[in-house]
């Protein structure tokens, strides 16, 4: 058994405690917004939200998260407002696949909380998240616009 | 990506690890007239659903993998169809309907960067149908001539007496009208939509994580079940001992295939565990040997074989060669490549005795359910079949549908609904390869410095050959030597280009601009040695080259416009250096200048792209530019990183940390140029990718001196000497 908040509700799951937390969101509570890409921290797009801070949920064990706060990108836009990124990404026209966007507008939206403006060297630093159809450029662009909103 | 010979009642299929082909004939008839759809949905024809509250819903036959086809689609539609674009939404058609409906939305199949191409006519023919039907309703209603009438922005318009009527509240009578028997097409200069840069369709659901791709489908009663492939191509499965896994929570069972191994569990993690748990044993057979060196030795006899199938060849090569004053001779290669779509394959598949339905993120719907209906021995028309999104495609979910087989017999063998995923690992080493392949280059050039004679030799592996071999006659693969033939733009008066297939145990396929990104590499690279040993601007060469080919001012329009937005001739910073490259594919006329700077440890970096395209006709500049950015990303990642090589007969890499992927601090800056020059539909996905590589290593020559012959440049030492 293992107990997480999601979102701000509270789950008990039926799951081996080193289960990564990955799997516990897309398996067992039915939330397919978070992406398996590579499973070893890699690419991010397992990209979800601990307390704030953008964490890589396919190498996480969901005993990790026992008491803390897991916001997915379902969780982003609470009553369907979207998240400055989220408006930022479509005003750029970000997304062609879409399959590392969920991961890689978390990634985004921890970042313009830890920096709230951050330079280009921040932004490759921060942002290793793996967008195999090379949306990167749109990305920067959505960036910086969602960090002057 | 055509396949010659085959008559549209029939797909072609490869099925995965079965090897070859299938010719599977449904005994449909191609036609117009499709019964219509049972239910209440207010279809006006099978492309166009309008509600009462004018909602337009158009069906989108092909696969959306992010290159928008789910948007620049119903562009072609509604243009003619007269609707407010805003209240226009897609789907995609059922393939099993379509198979039920005598195929009234064509072809599913979704590569070679045909969507647009191959559909531009049927989808204005049906906007135009369908709008006729509108206005026929209108003017019955109102009793007056149709011929009076207009529909623009989803309101019809009684011209003489100012009446109007929406799109909504006649489409039900719409929809008993007969079809047109004629329907006029707009001129491309009356275009409203088609041209003007347009926002996707699906972004705002791509934005909040809502899109059900295949890895997302949930099914009641689902289990989850993670794949072991033998890891040596053509290998089978010798034994597997479970011992291990007795007692391993939400296990349910283990699943043996001929060639692979699955463990079905009540979450996919706990199936993985199990899976990695197993003791398995595989028959590898002969190909257990082979290694990349091996290959390669296998190539050089390629190179030199007495028998090859010629591609193109006019003049005389020897006299050619008679005449020359220099010669210039380069042997090119390519390594295997893998796809990595981020989403990995995946299949859901629910059998019930002689029924199945199946759910994948496929390019090619038509094909998964025969895939499906032959593993299992049933009729396709017991199978129904969901196209999901994709993750990703690049040719790995086309032609090949391998990811269909063990998901149905793994269902079949535990008789509820079940989901194949496969990890990273299982996905980069079982691919379809983007085929290695060698080039052996000979030229001649004369006292001018312009060539008098050139012989292309290749060799590699054929994907027609393998996939399909009744498509390669008299050894000629001509899609092999793509690039070579009456698409290159060079005149040479002396010219032979011919191909030894050798055709490994590797499996090859249809890989983001086939084998361009091979040939483009190999000819635009050697195009700029014959320049430098002319002594000639690689710019002004290829100019030169560029004479009496009958796309030569299109050739020249593209190669003229990326140079002149790069500034050519203006000088760079020191350490920027520039290279040029030009080709075809699809239809598309693509040049691109690279900026590219070597530092003193030999690190090579992209800061530039100007890319140059001609298509003919853009439907969505938007998405057109998007997929050009990608398409660099996509061939810069191959150029500096892409090597998937073979120890004991198995691919080396695994995942990510070994097989590299392009990332955010090494994006260059990539600047589009769209040029259409009227009049033809060219393909956007895939042209730019063949560009980049040669443009970048043009541009290390003129920065280093060191002409790049092989990619990756991981694997070359770049520092001065």
């Amino acid at each position: 058994m293992a107990r997480l908040t999601v979102n701000g509700h509270l789950h008990d799951v039926d799951v081996d405690p080193d289960t990564p937390l990955l799997w516990v969101l897309r398996d067992t509570l039915g939330m397919s917004g978070t992406k398996y890409g590579c499973g070893i921290a890699h690419c991010g797009a397992c990209t979800v939200h601990v307390d704030g801070v953008a964490t890589r949920s396919c190498v996480l064990p969901v005993s990790a998260v026992d008491g803390k706060a897991v916001t997915t990108i379902e969780g982003l836009a609470p009553n369907g407002v979207l998240h400055r990124v989220q408006k930022a990404w479509i005003d750029h026209d970000v997304p062609q696949c879409g399959y590392c966007q969920s991961g890689m507008i978390m990634a985004v939206a921890a970042l313009l909380r830890a920096i709230p403006n951050p330079t280009d060297a921040e932004i490759d630093a921060a942002i290793t998240n793996i967008c195999r159809c090379g949306t990167y450029q749109r990305v920067r662009a959505a960036i910086h616009a969602a960090a002057n909103v | 990506m055509t396949a010659r010979g085959i008559d549209r009642r029939t797909f072609l299929v490869s099925v995965g690890a079965a090897g070859g082909a299938l010719a599977l004939g449904f005994d449909v008839r191609p036609g117009a007239q499709a019964a219509r759809a049972a239910g209440d949905a207010p279809e006006i024809t099978a492309w166009i659903v309008i509600h009462p509250d004018d909602t337009v819903i158009i069906r989108v036959a092909r696969s959306e993998m992010g290159q928008g086809t789910l948007t620049a689609l119903p562009m072609l539609v509604a243009e003619e169809l007269e609707c407010d674009w805003s209240k226009v939404r897609a789907e995609f058609p059922r393939p099993d309907e379509n198979l039920r409906r005598n195929r009234v939305w064509g072809d599913f199949s979704t590569g070679g960067s045909r969507s647009i191409r191959n559909s531009q006519e049927p989808l204005r023919r049906a906007g135009a149908t369908a709008r006729e039907m509108l206005i026929a309703a209108a003017a019955m209603q109102w009793g007056v001539a149709a011929s009076e009438c207009r529909a623009a922005n989803s309101i019809i318009t009684h011209v003489p007496s100012g009446r109007t009527i929406t799109f909504g509240q006649v489409a039900e009578a719409a929809a008993k009208m007969p079809l047109p028997k004629r329907v006029t097409l707009k001129d491309a200069k009356d275009w409203r939509l088609i041209g003007k840069p347009t926002r996707r369709l699906d972004v705002t659901d791509k934005v909040m994580g809502k899109p059900i791709y295949g890895i997302d489908v949930r099914v009641p009663g689902m289990l989850h079940a993670a794949l072991a492939q033998c890891p040596v191509f053509k290998g089978t499965l010798k034994s597997v001992d479970d011992s291990q896994i007795t007692g391993m929570s939400g296990v349910h069972k283990v699943v043996r295939l001929k060639d692979a191994v699955a463990v079905v569990a009540d979450n996919w993690w706990q199936a993985k565990k199990a899976l990695d748990a197993l003791v398995i044993d595989w028959n590898t057979g002969d190909s257990g040997q082979v290694s990349s060196d091996s290959v390669r030795q296998f190539l050089l006899g390629g190179l030199t074989a007495d028998k090859a199938g010629v591609g193109r060849a006019h003049g005389n090569l020897s006299e050619g060669f008679a005449s020359a004053v220099t010669r210039v001779n380069a042997d090119y290669f390519v390594p295997f490549l893998a796809h990595a779509t981020l989403e990995p394959q995946n299949c859901t598949a629910h059998v019930t005795g002689d029924r199945a339905e199946i759910w994948a993120p496929t390019q090619n719907g038509e094909a998964a359910l025969a895939t499906a209906a032959h593993v299992l021995g049933i009729p396709p028309q017991n199978v129904i079949m969901h196209k999901t999104m994709l993750g990703g495609g690049f040719g790995r979910r086309g032609v090949t549908q391998d990811f269909v087989p063990p998901a149905v017999l793994i269902a079949k063998e535990v008789g509820r609904p079940v989901k194949v995923v496969w990890s990273r690992e299982e996905d980069t080493g079982h691919d379809y390869y983007r085929p290695v392949a060698m080039a052996r280059m000979s030229a001649g050039l004369d006292a001018t410095g312009m060539p008098s004679a050139w012989h292309v030799r290749m060799t590699g592996n054929s994907i027609w050959s393998t996939l399909m071999p009744m498509t390669v006659r008299g050894g000629v693969d001509r899609q092999f030597q793509e690039g070579f033939l009456a698409d290159m733009p060079y005149d040479i008066p002396n010219y032979l280009a011919d191909y030894a297939i050798r055709n490994t145990h590797v499996p090859v396929g249809f890989w983001r601009c086939v084998n361009h990104t091979q040939n483009c590499f190999f000819k635009e690279s050697f195009v700029d040695e014959m320049a430098h040993a002319a002594g000639i601007d690689p710019l002004e060469y290829r100019r030169r080259m560029i004479g009496k080919h009958h796309n030569a001012a299109k050739f020249l329009g593209v190669l003229n416009t990326a140079a002149e937005r790069a500034g050519w001739t203006t000088p760079l910073p020191p350490q920027i250096h520039r290279g040029i490259a030009l080709n075809e594919a699809y239809n598309t006329f693509v040049a691109a200048v690279a900026e590219v700077s070597v530092d003193t440890h030999g690190a090579v970096r992209m800061h530039r792209i100007v890319v140059a395209l001609d298509p003919g006709t853009v439907v969505n500049p938007l998405t057109a530019e998007m997929q050009t950015e990608s398409a660099v990303v996509f061939g810069l990642t191959a150029a500096l990183y892409g090597e998937i090589t073979i120890k004991d007969g198995r691919v080396e890499q695994s995942n990510f940390n070994d097989y590299r992927m392009l990332r955010m601090a090494e994006m260059p800056r990539v600047e589009t140029v769209l040029m259409p020059s009227g009049g033809f539909f060219g393909g956007c996905g895939e042209p730019p990718v063949a560009v980049v590589a040669p443009a970048l290593c043009n541009a290390i020559f003129a920065a280093t001196g060191k002409r790049i012959r092989s990619l990756p440049l991981k694997n070359h030492d770049l520092r001065k000497a």
